[in-house]
């Protein structure tokens, strides 16, 4: 059970423990980075280490690290994008030249327990990049940057393709799976050497027919696969919710879902992988909870029926909106944590059932990440 | 020489004082005031070495135009300032 939680957010990086019982167990005990923008954190429990992302604006993206003990960060390098060969023209979608350069750093995920040092890293405009260093360095993932397909992809939750989800099969931590807004969802059996896109049934309502069942037009918002039955995966997807049983391979729609099957995050049970959370949102143009009703969505069969979650949530002008990393669970699967765009934290001990706001007006909210014990 | 001062936003994360080098163009000026610190040339350079989208540079009160190869040319007596933009970010 995990009783500590990193919130990284607009403005700085904070850290809750559960302090005690009563009406407010949750406490922030550590603030970092207090006025920076933090796009990503990562506990990495192998080293004992906080992994946060900071996007400087004028100065660029950075990366920093922690001994979670001593709180002492440094600095290290961030992901680099290789030399743009000479000659090369290369637009986005706008007709503007493609930077090949680290706008955000969008995923960070640890390897594996059979690979301790390593890290994989999603960025925008696209790039997958890993460390085997903890850290300490990066490269490229050249086999995916340079696979034919990559410059089809397109903008989708920013001007640039981003590559936001990272998924190591828990099986073996060759197997790694990402998704890309909008680029769909690739894989790689070997570590990174080779690469194919996977997604039949996924449906993309927003491109013209030809292209509505191309694996390669989805726009996956969040990836979750279940630890404990790694062959069942569910996307959040931009215009729906999708279940795999089969690793992937193919995926069923589910539509019947009470209040929306907008939103962008979804969190699967560590053990049951028929079991997983949604945050909705009315879509798409407007991106809010529902008659300002801010709820929280479970299934326990497998998208089958969904219940609607809303004890000690906000029930009235609610305008939270919970980004794709900002919704985890932890290893027991009954503490789940979320923090939304106007600044709420929410944890709920129960699966779900109630929910106890730990905060309530912190900086929007990116990303949420309970800390294994 | 040339001398090269680095805008007080910058000396928030990296301690970049000002510095009297040696070249003919901007880029010879900015990779001698910042050779041996990787870490502050990643706050003004992108990936490409080229000038980060939100910082300017000035060379005697004039902005530059070359914000990929940093080919503008400067003098001995040139006063060469590095800020950032008041846009984005």
């Amino acid at each position: 059970m995990s009783n500590r939680f990193l919130v990284a957010t607009r403005k700085g990086l904070f850290t809750f423990e559960r302090t005690g019982g009563g009406a407010q167990p949750w406490q922030i005990t550590h603030t970092d980075f207090f006025g920076d923008n933090v796009s990503m954190v990562l506990h990495d429990a192998r080293h004992g280490h906080i992994h946060a992302a900071l996007d400087h604006g004028h100065f660029g993206v950075k990366m920093h690290r922690a001994d979670e003990a001593t709180r002492t960060w440094e600095e290290l390098a961030a992901p680099a994008y290789p030399p743009r060969p000479e000659g090369l023209e290369e637009n986005d979608m706008w007709g503007r030249p493609l930077p090949w350069s680290t706008v955000r750093v969008w995923a960070l995920e640890t390897g594996g327990h059979d690979a301790p040092g390593t890290l994989w890293c999603g960025t925008i405009p696209g790039g997958l990049f890993k460390s085997e260093d903890s850290g300490a360095t990066w490269r490229i993932v050249e086999s995916l940057w340079h696979h034919p397909d990559r410059p089809k992809w397109m903008a989708g939750g920013a001007d640039l393709p981003a590559l936001h989800a990272i998924l190591v099969d828990p099986r073996k931590s060759a197997t790694v799976r990402v998704g890309v807004s909008t680029g769909g969802m690739w894989q790689t059996d070997d570590g990174g050497q080779s690469w194919r896109v996977r997604g039949t049934g996924l449906r993309a309502e927003y491109v013209p027919p030809e292209h509505t069942h191309h694996p390669m037009f989805q726009d996956i918002h969040a990836l979750a696969q279940c630890p404990g039955e790694p062959d069942r995966l569910w996307i959040q997807h931009h215009n729906g919710i999708f279940h795999s049983e089969d690793g992937g391979e193919t995926w069923r729609e589910i539509t019947d879902v009470s209040v929306s099957t907008f939103g962008f995050a979804v969190k699967v049970h560590p053990r049951d992988g028929k079991t997983a959370w949604f945050v909705p949102a009315i879509k798409d143009e407007k991106r809010v909870p529902a008659d300002g009703r801010f709820v929280v969505t479970r299934t326990r069969d497998g998208g089958k029926s969904f219940e609607t979650l809303s004890q000690g949530l906000p029930q009235q002008h609610a305008y939270d909106l919970v980004y794709r990393h900002a919704l985890d669970i932890d290893e027991t699967g009954n503490r789940l944590v979320m923090g939304s765009t106007t600044g709420g934290v929410w944890v709920s001990e129960d699966g779900g059932d109630t929910w106890c706001e730990a905060a309530g007006r912190l900086p929007p909210v990116y990303c949420v990440r309970f800390m294994a014990s | 020489m040339p001398r090269v001062v680095f805008a007080p936003a910058l000396q928030r994360h990296v301690s970049l004082p000002p510095s009297v080098v040696d070249g003919a163009t901007v880029r010879d000026v900015l990779e001698a005031a910042l050779d041996g610190n990787a870490r502050a040339r990643r706050y003004i350079l992108d990936d490409q070495s080229a000038l980060r989208k939100h910082m300017l540079i000035f060379v005697d009160g004039a902005r530059v135009a070359d914000r990929r190869t940093l080919s503008d040319p400067v003098h001995p007596t040139s006063e060469i300032y590095v800020l950032q933009s008041l846009s984005g970010g």
